[in-house]
């Protein structure tokens, strides 16, 4: 994608800031560069002067308190909240006001914190939804049932049970998706976003509500995700095994603010990281 | 016998209802709201019918054709120009929106084609000749009936098949869930409500057609009673479900034919509200409808 970059007049020119893990991707334009990036709710400023970069195959954390504004970062990468200040560069290019379903087809995907899987269709049509533009047949060929319609579903139904099969789940695609206990819930989730063809992955929480056997089997899955699709991915957690085991980059956020930047032994030993979570040493 | 011929009129009425509450539903089920102007947009398409077979002379085929393709282009104006700048507004907003369209369309029509009430050609013969006697004498069908029990069975069959099996009626399915995260799927959700009531309004003129076939008379309110009468159906089957359309409208248009026949004509509607009440009292979601009740 070697698309020029477009900057929309009166738009902030985004400022080469510091990439969290500068390192592996040097010779690339990172995949995501978030700059004076802000959003206030009425007069409550959520989300102010965030600014970062994640490589091409980046794995890069965000953590903070609760109500640090976490998620609102995602909502805003992902356009569901159009921010008030600052520009996001995807690939070089500006997703000034486009809408949460053309970002996703720039190429960014997200799971959430409350799962919000389609829990009446089936495991497989959930992974389809995702498919969902890569389907290219009218719907006059869907109609008629043309043979385009036949290959290509053809071909969604082998890639569907392809992504599955990431997390041993092709056993399941009849199932309903609601009726899938809470972890497969969760797994699914991340399967559905890779349908979309991503080149960043965020994921919200996704370790919530699993077991330490649990966490430890996604953390290698994401990595394998990684790995495999050559993507960046960045996530949102709580639980720190996962993230000081897994994450290049780890970004810490508190009261809308990134308080420390850098790999996981800087963020530990970092005194700022350690009064927002523990309070002031007296 | 009369009971008999009772059942094949409730049934054909109700294939016709269930055919307009189809529309109802379906844009009940995406875009979460009730569009009351769906019953003008029968009288619309049955003018457009009537016209193209009157005034332009071309075949019962092609006029239901075009009626069809106005149709469609219709709702899908109507859903651009007065609901989808209401996507975030107030659920009441949209309704009374929906209800100024209605008076609207009615009144248009009124000024283009005139109050007076026309009669209208059916598509298919209804003269006592061209019945299927099943029992001479005694037991008939009329080709109105056939043809709309026919219409039905084809358009439920095609749109199982549509929203079950290809990509546009997932995205419709997944819309209907949560748009929210149909959305960051990557799904237009905006095409897919336009594409909701493009289906819906086509649905509307076929219905119309078949409705001014089997009672043949056409004037600016033709469409406001048979469009309240599906509305109740789409309800009593469970609005959002589609075979709950099938089931509410043919139960609706059979409880209707047998009040008519055997209590009263003046009461048919005052049975049929009522038999509507006593459902939604034992089951709120109506008949094939989820009840989910609302987390706290």
């Amino acid at each position: 994608m070697a698309e020029k970059k477009q900057f929309h007049k009166g738009k902030m020119v985004p400022v080469p800031s510091v990439s969290i893990i500068p390192e592996r991707d040097l010779d690339k334009t990172p995949i995501l560069e978030c700059s004076h990036l802000g959003i206030d709710f009425g007069g409550l400023t959520a989300v102010n002067e965030f600014n970062i970069t994640v490589g091409r195959t980046e794995i890069a954390g965000l953590i903070g308190p609760n109500g640090a504004g976490k998620t609102t970062v995602f909502n805003l990468l992902t356009k569901v909240y159009q921010p008030t200040r600052g520009t996001i560069l995807l690939d070089g290019l500006d997703t000034h006001g486009k809408t949460p379903a053309q970002v996703n087809r720039m190429g960014i995907a997200r799971t959430f914190q409350n799962i919000r899987l389609f829990n009446n269709l089936s495991v497989e049509d959930n992974v389809k939804i995702g498919l969902h533009n890569q389907e290219k047949y009218s719907m006059f060929s869907g109609i008629l049932r043309l043979p385009k319609y036949w290959r290509q579903e053809k071909a969604a139904h082998e890639r569907a049970l392809e992504l599955l099969s990431i997390f041993d789940m092709q056993d399941l695609a009849g199932h309903q998706a609601g009726s899938l206990p809470y972890g497969a819930q969760r797994r699914l989730e991340i399967v559905r976003a890779l349908a979309t063809n991503p080149s960043l992955l965020l994921l919200d929480e996704p370790a919530a509500g699993m077991n330490p056997s649990e966490t430890a089997e996604l953390m290698e899955n994401i990595v394998k995700i990684r790995d495999t699709f050559q993507i960046a991915v960045m996530l949102i957690e709580h639980d720190m095994s996962l993230v000081m085991g897994i994450c290049e980059g780890i970004c810490v956020l508190n009261f809308g603010q990134i308080i420390a930047k850098g790999t996981a032994e800087e963020i530990q030993s970092d005194p700022t990281v350690i009064e927002a979570y523990l309070g002031k040493q007296q | 016998m009369s009971f008999l011929n009772n059942a094949i009129t409730g049934v054909s009425l109700g294939s016709i209802y269930a055919i307009i509450a189809l529309g109802y539903t379906m844009v009940y089920g995406i875009a979460k709201m009730l569009n009351f102007a769906h019953g003008d947009v029968i009288m619309v398409g049955a003018y457009v019918c009537f016209l193209a077979m009157g005034s332009l002379g071309l075949p019962p085929l092609a006029g239901v054709l075009l009626a069809v393709v106005v149709c469609t282009a219709l709702g899908i104006a109507i859903e651009r120009l007065a609901y989808k700048p209401l996507r975030s507004a107030p659920s009441l907003a949209v309704l009374i929106t929906a209800i100024g369209v209605s008076y609207l369309l009615q009144n248009s029509a009124q000024l283009l084609w005139g109050a007076d009430t026309k009669t209208f050609t059916p598509i298919v013969g209804t003269d006592q000749e061209s019945r299927l006697w099943l029992v001479p004498g005694q037991l008939s069908i009329s080709y109105v009936a056939i043809l709309s029990v026919v219409c039905c069975v084809v358009v439920m069959i095609a749109l199982a098949l549509f929203t079950g099996r290809t990509k546009m009626g997932k995205a419709m399915r997944a819309c209907s869930e949560d748009k929210g995260a149909a959305q960051l799927m990557g799904i237009d959700v905006n095409t897919t409500i336009s594409v909701t009531f493009a289906i819906g309004s086509a649905l509307a003129a076929i219905a119309g057609v078949l409705m001014c076939s089997a009672y043949p008379v056409l004037s600016p309110t033709t469409g406001s009673l048979p469009g309240i009468r599906a509305f109740t159906a789409a309800v009593f089957g469970g609005i959002g479900s589609i075979p709950g359309a099938l089931l509410g409208g043919i139960l609706l248009g059979v409880i209707e034919t047998f009040a008519k026949a055997y209590i009263s004509t003046d009461l048919s509607d005052a049975v049929v509200f009522a038999v509507l009440i006593i459902v939604l009292l034992v089951r709120p979601a109506g008949l094939m409808g989820k009840y989910v009740p609302e987390k706290v």
